[in-house]
């Protein structure tokens, strides 16, 4: 078991023919992800040629609109590799044609028009994680995003983290003590997305094959203080924290959108006082994401069941 | 990104925002040309700083006549404000706006942000006006008043009324606020403003409801749309290093402390200024060189850290994913023959192509210290530069 994506996902890729999606379509097929085609408006009709590492050749049909690429190919998840100014309406492509899982990786987005995407989908039954993230990944199963695959290991500890490089940094810190990953997920770094902290913790929360959770916050808004009150309210699970931007000064964006201190709100010393509140263990340093997670697993006895990888 | 005070009024105007009539002055000669154009009996001579608080600096004067206007301005211009928002060093004074004087009865406050709980635009308005919202909020909360705003609809009369009746805006002016509100809305959304703040908002004695001070901020993802708003861009304003930064792609941000960082990934970049202040060091900056970094995006971050004089080593934290280790390498060892490494460095890599961009350090024969892990980095370069 998994959350969010697993051997059965059917995906496809909005932005196919451009350099990042094509490069990044390749790299989800050599790990073993079900890509079943691809979007670009005005190029439908076409293949996407891809040769793997071992020499074979895979074919993907290009098609003119989301709708067509779901009716042709029966895909319930799409990635989204196309340029800020036409990723909104991407995503809103998406949830028009009703797929389960919307993944958008793009960097750069309006935030304005992520406020419009957020209304547009108010009822709708697509999730969508996102923008400004690296993905998602079901360790053996099905990688959709930009993570270096061979970090992971199929196992039990989730991952959720709004930045990249520090779910990378989290998974390699487990695979190298043998601990292994049911699912990693990037929420992303702007300020409106479209799964919080909360949203996934409850997936991880309900997976029988998930025993303990990661969760990696930064500087900017509340959405870990959130989250924190939750898990002491429903989580059955153990949970990790690490906090970024302790040395952040107020008022300036760092790098990540959402990353940004204002009017004396979202600092990192509130969160992890807000997480520790609430008896979430929080890792000192990056460094320390693995060990903390081993010292807790080892409190709850779950350490020999985490460990799948000897 | 910030503009000037004047600018603001003059984007929020667009919008029919109301504001006081007023011209920008470089010189002195200027502003006494203006304050004569102006042709009220009282003008107001107001620093131009990308940063707050500029009254309380000695950055706002109220000038009876023209010779006074010309003693003002030439007081501040030229001044080094310092306020809450500047830092200690503060801000050298090179504009003026030189504006009509009005006759204030009330100030209250209006503002317009995202809310990041709700996903959506919120405007807020407080009858606290001219003090920081921060400490309004901080003392009597329940004097601010929010209204979450459906963007499908955009802001309504009745939220501006409910608004405009809950901070006492007089009866007789309420429509007057109302509109000011929508207009006020309407500029945030065309212009993808991030933040607009009208701190004081003000009724007059001859029934005006008018923007006394206005701030924007803009979505720098949104600029690629708003070419009128790039244009406002004051360089002189913003750090020399970070406009470098910008040409290149680079995300940097300028710091106190002694140790440079190279880092891949906004969210690493900002763990690995943490693990340096948590070993006792202290970071010069904050450096993302992104996911799809070439050698020569490497060597410019290098070039920019190291002209940064107070910078007295480096550190190097990569986790290659889409980013391999071996062109972080070569960007490295180019950069340094380049530029001349005369400083300490060390350099952790980790993910893909390790291996190759661990030997590419090596070979170089350059003196780089490799570091095992981000603490090991951290507590080696916090010991180099001690």
């Amino acid at each position: 078991m998994s959350i969010l994506v697993n051997k059965d996902t059917k995906v496809i890729t909005q932005g196919i023919t451009g350099a990042t999606g094509l490069f990044h379509t390749k790299g989800a097929l050599e790990y073993g992800t079900q890509m079943v085609g691809g979007v670009t408006p005005g190029k439908g009709g076409t293949n996407v040629d891809i040769t793997l590492e071992n020499g074979s050749l895979v074919s993907l049909p290009v098609f003119n609109t989301v709708a067509q690429a779901v009716a042709a190919t029966g895909a319930n998840a799409s990635v989204i590799y196309v340029p800020p100014a036409f990723a909104a309406d991407a995503i809103m492509e998406a949830v028009d044609a009703e797929l389960d899982l919307v993944i958008c990786i793009t960097e750069g987005i309006p935030v304005l028009d992520m406020v419009k995407v957020k209304r547009y989908m108010d009822g709708s039954k697509t999730t969508l994680i996102g923008p400004n993230c690296p993905g998602v990944i079901t360790p053996g199963e099905c990688k959709i995003g930009i993570m270096p695959g061979y970090i992971h290991t199929p196992g039990h500890v989730g991952v959720i983290s709004r930045s990249g490089t520090l779910t990378y940094e989290a998974v390699h810190q487990l695979t190298t003590r043998g601990i292994g990953q049911s699912s990693a997920v990037g929420i992303g770094g702007d300020p409106v997305k479209g799964s919080e902290f909360i949203d996934i913790l409850n997936r991880f929360n309900e997976d029988p094959d998930t025993y303990a959770v990661i969760m990696i916050g930064e500087i900017g808004g509340t959405a870990e203080e959130e989250a924190a009150e939750w898990i002491k309210a429903n989580m059955k699970k153990p949970v990790v924290g690490f906090i970024g931007g302790a040395t952040a000064p107020p008022g300036k964006r760092m790098g990540h959108a959402g990353a940004i201190i204002s009017g004396g709100k979202g600092t990192a010393a509130e969160k992890i006082a807000t997480l520790e509140a609430c008896g979430i263990k929080v890792a000192p340093t990056p460094s320390d994401m693995g060990s903390t997670l081993v010292s807790v697993l080892e409190e709850q006895g779950l350490l020999e069941k985490c460990i799948t990888r000897k | 990104m910030n503009i000037h005070e004047y600018q603001g009024k003059a984007v929020l105007k667009q919008y029919g925002v109301v504001v006081p009539e007023g011209k920008v002055a470089f010189t002195v000669d200027e502003a006494v040309e203006a304050a004569k154009q102006l042709g009220t009996q009282v003008v107001v001579v107001k620093a131009q700083i990308h940063a707050g608080g500029r009254g309380k600096a000695g950055g706002v004067k109220v000038a009876k006549n023209l010779d006074e206007v010309r003693a003002y301005a030439g007081e501040i211009l030229g001044k080094v404000l310092v306020t809450h928002q500047t830092g200690p060093e503060g801000k050298e004074v090179k504009r003026l706006l030189i504006e009509q004087g009005c006759d204030i009865k009330k100030e209250y406050y209006i503002g317009v942000v995202l809310d990041r709980g709700t996903g959506r635009v919120v405007m807020m308005a407080s009858e606290e006006g001219g003090t920081e919202i921060e400490e309004v909020a901080e003392h009597s909360p329940e004097k601010i008043f929010k209204e979450i705003i459906d963007p499908a609809v955009g802001l309504q009369a009745f939220q501006a009324r409910k608004l405009a009746y809950s901070i006492n805006i007089p009866g007789e002016l309420v429509n007057k606020a109302v509109k000011f509100m929508i207009s006020l809305y309407t500029a945030f959304v065309e212009k993808d403003a991030s933040i607009a703040e009208i701190n004081p908002l003000v009724v007059t004695g001859d029934g005006q409801v008018i923007a006394l001070d206005a701030k924007l901020n803009f979505d720098s993802n949104a600029l690629y749309r708003h070419k009128d708003i790039v244009e406002l861009r004051d360089l002189e304003e913003e750090d020399a290093k970070e406009i470098e930064a910008s040409k290149f792609d680079l995300s940097y941000i300028a710091l106190d402390g002694n140790i440079g960082c190279l880092v891949n990934g906004a969210g690493l970049a900002m763990a690995t200024m943490d693990i340096i202040k948590y070993y006792g060091g202290d970071p010069a900056n904050f450096l993302d060189v992104g996911g799809g970094a070439t050698a020569e995006k490497v060597t410019e971050a290098f070039k920019i850290i190291l002209s940064d004089e107070k910078v007295k080593g480096i550190f190097v934290n990569i986790f290659g994913g889409i980013m391999r280790c071996d062109v972080i390498a070569n960007g490295v060892v180019e950069a340094a023959k380049q530029v001349g490494l005369d400083r300490p460095l060390v350099v952790r890599l980790e993910g893909t192509n390790v291996d190759l961009g661990k030997k590419i350090l090596k070979e170089s024969g350059l003196n780089i210290v490799a570091a095992d892990s981000m603490a090991d980095g951290a507590q080696k370069i916090v010991a180099l530069v001690k």
